[in-house]
């Protein structure tokens, strides 16, 4: 399968269907990223000022299921743990992984019955926000009257809506 | 082996693990009344670790623990102990729990038994974390209310504090276990929160809110008290409009069933006026004992010694 060879040459073409961004060799794409969460997910990954390899980022591009965000990252393939980061704030990506400008790896996303270590609880009186070298701890459940995805703590059942979700630093 | 068991939260109880507990205790009340005498924990050590103070649950474990035979271990004084040195709850919890045949853990934050039944050698009991869970409260309300009245069709008011009291909490939970009618009674800005509401009436409790004592007195079994901080209000004119509406007095009781029993998990401070204490509807000091073969029923839990106690004559 090739690496969205038609992008290589969307700059020639004008091409205003492809996105605007160069095929990569070796890393990861996300793609189908919820709107607006593509910088959330850089976050996520720790990708900032201090990182040296390519990444291109597509905000509220026109694909096939209408607005959604990308990011390529060259150079860089996920952990589960931050596959799992990423289906918090984004149910609905696709984790794309490149080796020599072939996708060897094409996937959706799948939420976790429960994430370890990745989000922050909200309790400041939560055991998991004291000085004990324990990790948190969330069981996913739905936020039954939005119908959007929540959180609960393990250890103190705080629940944590979407827009309440903090990762650790 | 059997898997260790652990007290930490009573959220997940069938009504079956809670019966199981209520019948031992029920079983072990004349020893905790030192009518019977007990060996049963003849060479057991039970270690009590109290991040914070809570005098009357500590002394209650104590009691129950010596009333089998058994002995207890204490750390002390926060101040003078290896946390004071900034020891870990976990590295503490590693440690004592090799020292006792199961350890008691009262500590300020949510989830403290949780994490420390995760890294004990020996059972851990929670005797309340945080504003999270005190399944032992739990317990010893839900068998004084069996003892005193009936655990079955109950009507039971819940009154006073009902946004941040836990224990009243705990036992919502528990009392839709057993298909109990609850009848909430609190100033609006304390009542229970909504989420919990939902799980009761979910789970087919019939639930009724009100403010007024006098809406539900006549028809329940069990008036179940707690206390309203002052803390919650800012203006104090206000704390004393809302705590003299939520006061139980002989007048306002004047119109209970006469089998009609008062809880309250103690301290009060005035919420029950002391002319209600000779009553025959006073239950609070009873339940304060009842903490003590409960705790019993659930050392003997934890310890593997159901069998032994029933088959005790
Ligand atoms: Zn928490």
């Amino acid at each position: 399968m090739a690496n969205e060879s038609t992008d290589k040459n969307s700059d020639k073409h004008g091409d205003k269907n492809n996105l605007r961004i160069k095929a990569i060799e070796n890393g990861t794409v996300i793609d189908h990223i919820t709107p607006g969460q593509a910088l959330n997910v850089l976050n996520i990954l720790r990708v900032g000022a201090n990182f040296t390899n390519t990444v291109s980022i597509v905000m509220n591009a026109g694909g096939s299921r209408g607005d959604k965000d990308v990011v390529k990252i060259e150079g860089r393939e996920l952990t589960e743990k931050e596959v799992n980061a990423i289906s918090l704030i984004s149910p609905k990506a696709t984790v794309n992984i490149i080796r020599d400008f072939e996708v060897v790896q094409k996937g959706k996303i799948e939420t976790p019955d429960s994430v370890c270590g990745i989000v922050k609880c909200i309790n400041p009186n939560c055991i998991t926000n004291s000085s004990e070298p324990i990790e948190t701890r969330f069981v996913v459940t739905e936020n039954e009257k939005k119908k959007t995805l929540a959180l609960r703590c393990v250890f103190c059942e705080s629940v944590l809506t979407e827009d309440l979700i903090q990762f650790i630093e | 082996m059997q898997p260790m068991h652990h007290i930490i939260s009573t959220r997940e109880y069938t009504k079956e693990m809670f019966d199981e507990i209520l019948e031992l205790a029920e079983k072990l009340e004349p020893i905790a009344k030192g009518e019977v005498q007990s060996k049963v924990m003849d060479g057991k050590i039970l270690a009590l670790l109290f991040f914070e103070p809570s005098t009357r649950t500590r002394m209650s474990f104590e009691t129950a623990m010596l009333r089998l035979g058994g002995q207890f271990i204490n750390m002390g004084a926060v101040e003078a102990s290896s946390i004071a040195k900034g020891e870990s709850l976990s590295d503490t919890i590693r440690v004592v729990s090799q020292y006792a045949d199961a350890v008691v853990l009262r500590h300020p934050r949510e989830g403290a038994a949780l994490m420390a039944s995760e890294c004990a050698s020996t059972p851990i009991i929670n005797a309340g974390d945080g504003a999270g869970h005190h399944p032992t409260q739990t317990l010893l309300d839900l068998y004084t209310i069996k003892r005193e009245s009936h655990l079955d069709n109950l009507n039971i008011a819940l009154a006073g504090d009902l946004k941040y009291g836990r224990t009243i909490h705990s036992l919502c939970y528990a009392l839709s276990r057993y298909h109990a009618k609850i009848n909430l009674v609190s100033p609006p800005e304390l009542r229970l929160p909504d989420r919990i509401v939902d799980d009761l009436r979910k789970r087919n409790i019939d639930v009724t809110i009100t403010t007024d004592m006098e809406d539900v007195i006549e028809d329940i079994d069990i008036l179940y008290m707690t206390r309203i901080q002052r803390e919650r209000f800012p203006d104090p004119a206000e704390f004393n409009r809302v705590s003299n509406s939520m006061r139980i007095t002989r007048e306002l009781i004047q119109t209970a069933k006469p089998e009609m029993k008062i809880m309250h998990p103690l301290p009060r401070v005035n919420e029950i006026s002391f002319d209600v204490d000779d009553t025959e509807h006073a239950a609070y000091f009873k339940q304060a004992f009842y903490g003590v073969p409960v705790r019993m029923a659930i050392l003997c839990k934890v310890l593997g010694m159901e069998d032994r106690i029933r088959e005790m004559k």
